[in-house]
């Protein structure tokens, strides 16, 4: 349908947009087998591994409490990040259920109160969170930063499951209800089940969420080193390319995880 | 109410109420409008809180007014942010399109889930790609200079063009998504009529696609408006030190400067900025809250 020209114009744009795309993620990872101190790849100095055994011999990523207790980068993100799957799924379900139920002005005024955390940028959702808990007395730390984010992580659960409850057919509860169930079976053997897939994918988001968390956490992590934190950090202060190993590390997770997503929703998407 | 009470029974409602209270309340908008109380008071040692010192005062908003550099930078921070908007748009809109209406399910299918590997990286590690690569011993300078088109290396990473580089870099998947999305509704037809009836390519855009596909594209606007002024990462690694950001002063406010209720003033302003763009794009473009949030 379009001329010949105008395929060749787009075609050569789209090779310049993937490469534009990737070039810089490569240029990352081939700097992280480069045997030079700072992170390049021009000049070459030759092909070492040495960047990836100082990653793996770093406490500061990888500790498990010293003998002042303090974690590790990546201890401290994954606990925070169970954290706020612990928290924010639950909320976020029980938000999204309620938000379902209303219809009308009330419905409006209370979802856009819901989804507003998603606009504001995070450092003010930080900031804001450390300034109300120090008020109340409470030092900043990790407990906060998991409050903040979790602040606007709810906002996606509750999405995901609005979106999902928008096609439960409501007459199976109703059914179920006449049927003499209790309203806490209704949930348990109706609505949650059919919510499952979302919650899984809602959990998984919401880890990944909180785990490349930056600018919550910067305002209100009071001392202690998260992986993002760690490596901004190393960036500013004498980066070396044991960041861009870590940054490989991260990559393939990120592409495991996004590969799997996105084949896991295709596959919900042909079975709903 | 009635109805919600019939669906789950008082237990469970109660429970729905509580969990969305404890939310809304208590992590969104009481922190918020502590915020703001803290913002209008003086900076005081924890023994003046609460005696007669501690009044409401404008002090910490003209301060911007009055520090000339600090609204410098509040300048550079809308129109940077404005800028790499409207590139990311640039960049964004001919991918949308494409993907939405000329490429196969099949190449559509790969395409975005390439596009959804970059979007997944974290922030900081993408702008560090940067900073190696406009370093003045990178790769860019490198290649240039191989293929003969810059006889000396140049200093990308001064001045705030590394920021916006970045920061289109970074936000220009925000971009896709929403404008694809949009496009995808378009009837094809209509395009064709169009080309039938003879409107030349620019014309088909103008008047078709971008109308019909302007609710993505204020979408996309917001995103990345809101994730560039807020951004603290790509400036903090690819601007040159005399370049700040917004962003890199409230910092200093809080962990420099220990004066908190200055550092939440200028916050908040950060905030209003926001909101002024985000509302004002909703009004321009006739685009509802429940459009942005998918």
């Amino acid at each position: 349908m379009e001329s010949k020209t105008a395929r060749l114009i787009i075609n050569i744009y789209l090779a310049i947009f993937l490469l534009y795309l990737f070039a810089p993620l490569f240029v990352m990872i081939a700097a992280a087998f480069n045997d030079s101190k700072f992170p390049t790849v021009m000049p070459w100095r030759g092909f070492t591994l040495r960047w990836f055994s100082d990653l793996w011999a770093d406490d500061r990523i990888w500790g498990i409490g010293d003998e002042d207790g303090r974690l590790g980068a990546v201890a401290n993100s994954v606990l925070v990040g169970l954290a706020v799957v612990v928290i924010a799924v639950p909320i976020g379900t029980l938000a999204g259920l309620l938000l379902d139920s209303l219809r009308g002005r009330v419905r409006s005024a209370l979802y856009a109160c819901m989804v507003a955390p998603l606009l504001v940028p995070g450092i003010i959702i930080g900031i804001s969170t450390l300034i109300f808990w120090t008020r109340l007395g409470i030092s900043p730390g990790l407990h906060l930063s998991t409050i903040g984010q979790c602040s606007f992580i709810c906002s996606y659960v509750m999405l995901m499951v609005v979106a999902r409850l928008q096609r439960l057919d409501r007459s199976l509860e109703e059914a179920a209800l006449d049927l003499g169930a209790s309203h806490a079976q209704a949930l348990r053997l109706i609505v949650l089940p059919y919510l499952r897939p979302s919650l899984l994918t809602a959990a998984v988001l919401a880890f990944f969420q909180s785990f490349e968390n930056f600018n919550t956490t910067l305002f209100t992590r009071g001392g202690a080193n998260t992986v993002t934190i760690f490596i901004a950090s190393h960036i500013r202060t004498g980066v070396t390319p044991e960041i861009n190993a870590l940054g490989l590390v991260l990559i393939s997770l990120t592409v495991i995880a996004a590969i799997v997503y996105t084949v896991r929703r295709g596959a919900t998407a042909a079975i709903s | 109410m009635k109805q919600l009470v019939d669906r789950y029974g008082l237990t469970l409602t109660g429970a729905m109420l509580l969990a969305t209270f404890v939310w809304l309340v208590g992590m969104v908008i009481l922190p918020y409008l502590v915020m703001v109380d803290f913002s209008f008071r003086p900076n005081l040692l924890p023994a003046d809180v609460g005696s007669e010192r501690d009044h409401y005062t404008f002090d910490n908003y003209e301060t911007l007014f009055r520090n000339e550099i600090h609204f410098v930078v509040f300048l550079r921070t809308l129109w940077g942010s404005a800028l790499a908007t409207f590139l990311c748009l640039c960049v964004a809109y001919p991918v949308a399109y494409f993907l939405a209406m000329m490429a196969t399910p099949a190449q559509a299918a790969t395409f975005l889930l390439l596009l959804v590997i970059p979007f997944w990286i974290n922030e900081i590690l993408r702008t560090f790609a940067w900073f190696i690569i406009l370093a003045y011993n990178g790769p860019l300078n490198g290649v240039l200079r191989l293929l003969g088109v810059i006889a000396s290396p140049v200093r990308w990473l001064s001045g705030s063009w590394g920021v916006i580089a970045g920061m289109v870099y970074a936000y220009t998947v925000f971009m896709v998504f929403p404008v694809y999305n949009a496009v995808l509704t378009l009837d094809r037809n209509q395009v064709e009529a169009a080309r039938d009836l003879g409107a030349p390519l620019w014309r088909i855009h103008w008047r078709v696609v971008i109308p019909h596909a302007k609710p993505g594209i204020t979408v996309g606007c917001i995103l990345v408006f809101t994730a560039a002024a807020g951004s603290y990462i790509v400036p903090s690694i690819l601007a040159a030190p005399g370049t700040r950001w917004f962003t890199e002063i409230i910092y200093q406010w809080f962990y420099e400067g220990q004066n908190w209720p200055q550092g939440s003033a200028y916050a908040f302003l950060l905030l209003l900025l926001c909101l002024v763009f985000v509302f004002g794009m909703m009004r321009i473009f006739r685009v509802g809250l429940s459009d942005i949030a998918r």
